[in-house]
């Protein structure tokens, strides 16, 4: 087996062993970076300095019989996180330049777990996409078949680990942006609670819905990133304080007597019907693990796609409002007065999907539209949310589809930013919700990997990732590698 | 050829028959079934309440996609939400938390001033304001 398709707890206890010390891991994994990096278009920056001297420190811990589980062990963190003294750009011209004076929290919490920076990942645009294809670094290729999209926003972060250039990367999910890539490229990739994980330092889009997360190749591997990740951070407003759980302990629970809720209103005729088979089929394996499934029906979901298209571009043209042109990022050539630099600034620095929402935002919220759209939008919230809190009164968990279809062709959506918005119509509502939800591979649809979405309760990422593991013992789609990566 | 709002109330508006009120109120009482269709100046007004520069060229091509996106949105309007709580937080009861009102933050303004286009003697400089 090699280095790169070793689970997180076999490249401990390796580095334990003395099987190849961290720095030979950093190593090794910025060797694959040099070789598939560019070709794919995944990283934005490379920190190969950074991630020997992490490597050298955990080294000297790891001597000492000191770290944890995630000491000495690599990751990619998505360019919307904040890294001290690192080009942090967002995915955006408006930020090319950006050097962040401070690490985002879990940039900082996953350091202080002796993880290794490799670098930064590719995004779309200010985390606004579903392809990737909005990045002003350029679009991301999908490593198992590099003429399709590797899905979005977090696309660098799914390449990088579908290519195994790094084991573990972090992601963002505001409508999908960690589900859906991780589906497209046949990773698991969690979106927990909202609150779950402190959004300090990470780039906001729009707030009430902004959750980080991470992919990784397994559940048991999310597990160890998460306890790594997660927690009560006073610097973010919107973070809770409740205690952090034991998630790997949590791994291997029975199934037995799970109740399982199959999501009606997804099985429907937008559902590629290799897709639908694929995931039956996650289904039926989950039966035989002696869970139970019966079909739950949210009526309001439908209006998912709505809703948020108005609540998260409300949310962003007040959040990217802080982008002036004054006080850090891009400013024009020459303004003439002040308006002419907030204009110009931002005109020149944002790509057309960031001002799209900008001004989407900007037409929701102005004056006399407000309650037709953005209370509307808020109240229609509140029913989706009433549906899933009456799913959850009789089941333990949802299933169904992450995505309509697999990965589209790079190019293909890119005219019609509506096709593109509906690419996210299964994973929106968890975001509207602040409900934990996870993406795992299922039997791959023509070739190309297709994910399973697993939707939790609050607070409920022990059991999401004790389910997902549960699948991953008894099928190996997860340990899937593109031909070309292996 | 296709009869679009606009060209229909022109033609009452053209047609002596009709009174300005009446033309008015009909215009508005089809207003609310039509798809929301965003006017170049419309656009150009949004960009400015936004503080974006926005070309001559482009305008056009935004007026067609925000409204789509509005026409997306518009099936908000299907749902029934008379007494129904707007929800500003996605997690069921908590609100903002608050902080003390203390000072928590030291003086770091160079190392943040250090990302800004122009500053002199720590402050951020711009084109001038006042005349």
């Amino acid at each position: 087996m090699s280095i790169h398709t070793k689970t997180l707890p076999q490249l401990a206890a390796g580095l334990r062993a003395g099987e190849f010390s961290a720095v030979e891991l950093a190593r090794h994994f910025l060797g694959r970076i040099e070789a598939h990096g560019p070709a794919l278009n995944a990283l934005i920056s490379v920190t190969a300095d950074t991630a020997l001297a992490q490597a050298a420190e955990a080294d000297r811990l790891l001597a000492q019989g000191k770290g944890g589980p995630l000491t000495g062990i690599p990751l990619v963190h998505k360019d919307i996180f904040c890294t001290q003294g690192v080009r942090t750009t967002c995915g955006s011209r408006m930020l090319d330049n950006f050097v962040a004076p401070y690490d985002a929290t879990v940039v900082a919490k996953l350091k202080a777990a002796g993880m290794v920076m490799l670098g930064k990942a590719n995004m779309d645009e200010f985390a606004m996409g579903s392809s990737n294809e909005t990045s002003f670094h350029g679009p991301v290729k999908n490593p198992w078949n590099t003429a399709l999209v590797p899905g979005g926003s977090s696309g660098g972060s799914a390449a990088t680990v579908a290519a195994r250039l790094a084991p573990v990367a972090t992601a963002t999910d505001t409508g999908g942006s960690i589900r859906q890539p991780a589906a497209l490229c046949g990773l698991t990739g969690l979106k927990p609670t909202y609150g779950r994980v402190s959004r300090y330092g990470m780039i906001a889009f729009a707030s009430s819905l902004d959750q980080g997360g991470m992919m990784t190749a397994s559940a048991e591997d999310a597990a160890l990133v998460l306890a790594g990740m997660a927690g009560f951070d006073t610097r973010d407003s919107t973070s809770v304080d409740r205690p952090v759980p034991d998630y790997a302990a949590a791994l291997d629970r029975p199934l037995k007597g799970l109740k399982i809720g199959l999501l009606k209103e997804f099985f429907d005729k937008g559902l590629d019907p290799d897709m639908e088979r694929s995931v039956r089929e996650a289904l039926a394996v989950y039966q035989k693990l002696g869970a139970t499934l019966t079909e739950v029906s949210l009526p309001s979901i439908g209006l998912s796609v709505p809703a948020y298209y108005v609540v998260a571009p409300a949310e962003c043209s007040s959040n990217l409002a802080r982008f002036d042109g004054v006080r850090f990022g891009y400013r024009c050539q020459d303004p003439k007065d002040l308006i002419d630099l907030y204009k110009r600034s931002r005109g020149e620095g944002f790509g057309a999907e960031v001002k799209r929402r900008i001004m989407t935002g900007t037409y929701v919220l102005s004056a006399g539209y407000y309650d037709a759209y953005y209370l509307k939008a808020q109240q229609v919230r509140r029913l989706i949310a009433n549906d899933f809190e009456r799913a959850f009164g009789e089941v333990d968990v949802i299933m169904g589809p992450t995505t309509p279809a697999p990965a589209f062709g790079l190019g293909d959506k890119t005219s019609d930013p509506i096709t593109m918005y509906l690419n996210d119509i299964y994973t929106i509502g968890a975001n509207l919700a602040g409900l934990p939800a996870l993406s795992i591979p299922c039997a791959p649809v023509r070739q190309l990997p297709a994910g399973l979405q697993i939707i939790g309760r609050h607070f409920d990422e022990e059991r999401l990732l004790n389910v997902a593991h549960a699948y991953q013992r008894e099928t190996d789609w997860h340990t899937k590698v593109p031909a070309a990566y292996e | 050829m296709e009869l679009t709002l606009p060209k229909v109330a022109r033609t009452l508006a053209t047609d002596a028959t009709y009174s300005k009120a009446t033309v008015y109120h009909f215009t508005l009482f089809f207003l609310q079934f039509a798809e929301c269709v965003m006017k170049p100046e419309q656009i150009a007004s949004i960009a400015h309440l936004a503080r974006l520069s926005i070309s001559e060229t482009e305008v056009p091509v935004y007026a067609e996609s925000l409204s789509r996106i509005l026409s997306l949105v518009g099936e908000l309007e299907r749902a029934g939400t008379a007494g129904v709580a707007p929800m500003a937080h996605p997690l069921p009861g908590l609100t903002q938390r608050l902080r003390a009102d203390e000072v928590t933050e030291t003086d770091q303004h160079e190392r943040y001033q250090a990302n800004a286009p122009e500053t002199a003697a720590s402050l951020y400089l711009v084109p001038k304001v006042i005349e």
